[in-house]
């Protein structure tokens, strides 16, 4: 079931993400005066592009409609620890970043992203986080002078 | 003509060896050797996470630098290629065919020996064209206004659409959303905010380093967590094994030649991205070789001839960059956006308005090549240690880097959200068997395609024809033309093939070997 499923997202997915795009361009670009081919207005490039996308769009489905079934490739299991992981570190290093400063935000995005990964525990992510976290304050902070506080617990 | 050139040479020299420009050249194809060693990362990624460093910098040093991370990078990834049979970036997979062979037969010091010497011949080469071909590309360059301008940049974006990896309308699609992303932001002429959405940050269009690194660093992270394996490796290599005899020089000089002299002629033409390149070197070499069989067992001409016009295609692909403004694949567009960040507008003024950057520039390319052979030759005992660092560390530590470099470039921590959004956006794109380096292109492309198009519709009074009645516009949208036709001729071909063939299937396309893009 999911199988043929998939099969079809990665046939007609592309065609519809394009179409939709597309649509979205040109519903938004309305919104800015178009004006005439003479006197462009900034709306007139938006919609412009947004046609042609969504005509591309239309242009892979009838394409994937004809064309055969592509061959019987398993399909990758979907990797849900791994994708959580890094999108949860990249996160982390905003929010903590933000209310706790450079270092912790350093560890954060290290050691989450290496937890994505199965063969990591948290004793070889946790090394690895305190070695980024050297890098990172003597290349970054002490040599580069990055603008970003190493510590601002409580501040802002 | 040619003793002007040489004489402007000269000049670049003395711009390259200054010890701060040569101080970052230096720097630059260091890191760049470094990081191509590193599975799974090429020079774009290289670029993009140094490319914040530069904002501060002067240009010169700044372009230098990028430039020496390219074709450091270059040198980097052949390394992997040829040890492991591991493509850190595509270009090389076909390097992979008949360098690793080389290794497990013992011979890997000699595959990279060569490749170091065929690298270094065809940059020559490359460098040597640019010197001459510049000026005479600039020559003409003069005559355009912005009714060609347009035209040649619609070639150019419609040829890195079309033969990238994949289906060409998938190409297409994915350059028209880059078009799309470029377009975020104020509007120059009227000052309207369009696709902000009220988000303050976006006012300043989409920060170029985010959605390069989004697209080509986090999204490939995304698609490999846990499905890398790491590929152990014995090898040693010594010194004395990267000297070639006299009989594997002689046998890998013709291709090495033939390499160059393919990889020149795809440099100049905009929008042929480099994996084709070398796809294409290799395929002749095989075509034109007297011993096909060897082919894929430990050929030396496999190795050399793609390595040589890898490099030279590298050299000759900063023409149309800086004297037209028009990048030929997405590496070129990101240096592109760096001039443009400095405030340099490349085109036909650049190489007069700003000469100590371009001759400096190609005298670098010079410096740089040489820098990278003395490098390598030491350092690759180090290179194939660093090859062994598994994905499961390098990763983390890599988005680490990539969080910093973008929080640097303009010290606010919005831009890693672009990043994660580029990072999730690319990976469902490569689900869907798109092409992302077009993106890049039409991205750093879609602002002044506007502008142009504008522009020459002012001009004419908004009279469509204008861009086929002006003779040079009109020979760029003819090739426009021809390339869309030839795609359609090729699709009908295959399509009416495999009906024909039923499902025996023949030899399977370029587009379909594994690790090609």
């Amino acid at each position: 079931m999911s199988a043929v499923w998939g099969k079809r997202i990665k046939n007609y997915g592309g065609g519809v993400l394009m179409l939709l795009l597309g649509i979205g361009a040109v519903v938004q670009g309305q919104t800015y005066a178009i004006g005439s081919l003479s006197r462009m207005g900034p709306g007139f490039f938006p919609v412009a592009l947004g046609t042609i996308l969504a005509l591309i769009g239309v242009g892979l489905l009838v394409t994937a409609w004809f064309s055969e079934p592509p061959e019987e490739t398993k399909p990758l299991p979907p990797e849900w620890r791994g994708w959580i992981c890094i999108v949860l570190s990249l996160v982390a290093f905003v929010v903590l970043g933000k209310y706790g400063g450079l270092v912790p935000a350093t560890f954060a995005v290290v050691f989450i992203s290496a937890m994505g990964e199965r063969k990591n525990n948290w004793k070889s992510a946790a090394i690895l986080s305190v070695g980024m976290v050297i890098v990172c304050v003597s290349v970054f902070w002490w040599a580069l002078q990055l603008q970003f506080p190493l510590f601002a617990w409580g501040q802002s | 003509m040619i003793g002007q050139s040489l004489n402007d040479l000269w000049y670049g020299f003395g711009i390259a060896l200054q010890p701060h420009n040569l101080m970052w050249s230096f720097f630059g194809v260091l890191v760049g050797n470094l990081i191509g060693v590193l599975p799974g990362m090429g020079a774009l990624t290289a670029i993009s996470m140094l490319l914040p460093l530069t904002y501060t910098m002067h240009p010169v040093p700044a372009i230098l630098m990028l430039a020496g991370i390219f074709y450091g990078s270059q040198y980097g990834g052949a390394i992997g290629a040829i040890l492991l049979n591991m493509p850190s970036h595509p270009p090389h997979a076909v390097t992979c065919l008949d360098g690793y062979p080389m290794t497990k037969a013992g011979k890997g010091g000699t595959a990279l020996g060569i490749t170091m010497i065929a690298s270094f011949f065809a940059a020559s080469f490359g460098i040597m064209v640019m010197i001459f071909a510049s000026p005479l590309l600039v020559q003409i360059a003069f005559k355009f206004g912005p009714t060609e301008i347009f035209s040649i940049m619609l070639l150019g974006l419609l040829a890195g659409a079309t033969m990238a990896r994949g289906s060409p309308l998938k190409g297409v699609a994915i350059t028209v959303v880059g078009l799309l992303i470029g377009i975020v932001g104020t509007d120059v002429n009227s000052g309207v905010q369009r696709f902000t959405y009220g988000i303050p940050e976006l006012s300043d269009k989409v920060e170029l380093v985010a959605l390069a690194l989004g697209m080509f660093g986090v999204a490939d992270f995304l698609r490999s967590v846990n499905r890398t394996q790491f590929v152990g490796s014995e090898t040693k290599v010594r010194l004395r094994d990267m000297r070639p005899s006299k009989a594997e020089l002689k046998q890998a000089f013709f291709p090495m030649v033939r390499g160059t002299l393919i990889g020149t002629l795809f440099g100049a033409m905009p929008g042929t991205g480099p994996t084709i390149t070398t796809f294409i070197a290799y395929a002749f070499e095989r075509r034109v070789s007297k011993t096909p069989e060897r082919f894929g067992h430990g050929a030396l001409e496999g190795v050399a001839a793609p390595e040589a016009a890898s490099h030279s295609k590298t050299q000759v692909d900063f023409i149309p960059t800086m004297s037209l403004g028009i990048p030929g694949d997405a590496v070129m567009a990101l240096i592109l956006g760096a001039l443009l960040i400095q405030g340099i507008q490349p085109g036909p003024q650049l190489i007069t308005e700003h000469a100590d950057l371009f001759w400096g520039l190609i005298a670098s390319f010079w410096v740089g090549n040489i820098l990278l052979v003395i490098l390598n030759v030491p350092l690759i005992g180090l290179w194939v240690k660093l090859l062994q660092v598994p994905f499961r560390y390098m990763y983390p530590a890599a988005l680490f880097f990539i969080a910093v470099g973008v929080y640097s470039t303009n010290n606010s921590l919005f831009e890693i959200y672009e990043v994660l959004l580029f990072g999730v956006a690319g990976a469902i794109l490569l689900a869907l068997d798109f092409p992302v380096a077009p993106i890049l292109l039409g991205y750093v492309l879609g602002p002044l395609v506007e502008e142009n198009f504008r522009r020459a519709l002012l001009l004419s009074r908004g009279d469509l024809t204008v861009f086929v009645t002006r003779p040079i516009s009109a020979a760029f949208i003819g090739l426009c033309t021809l390339l869309i036709l030839a795609q359609i001729f090729f699709a009908v071909r295959a399509t009416m093939r495999k009906r024909r063939e039923g499902l025996d299937a023949a030899a399977p396309p370029l587009s379909n070997v594994p690790g090609i893009e």
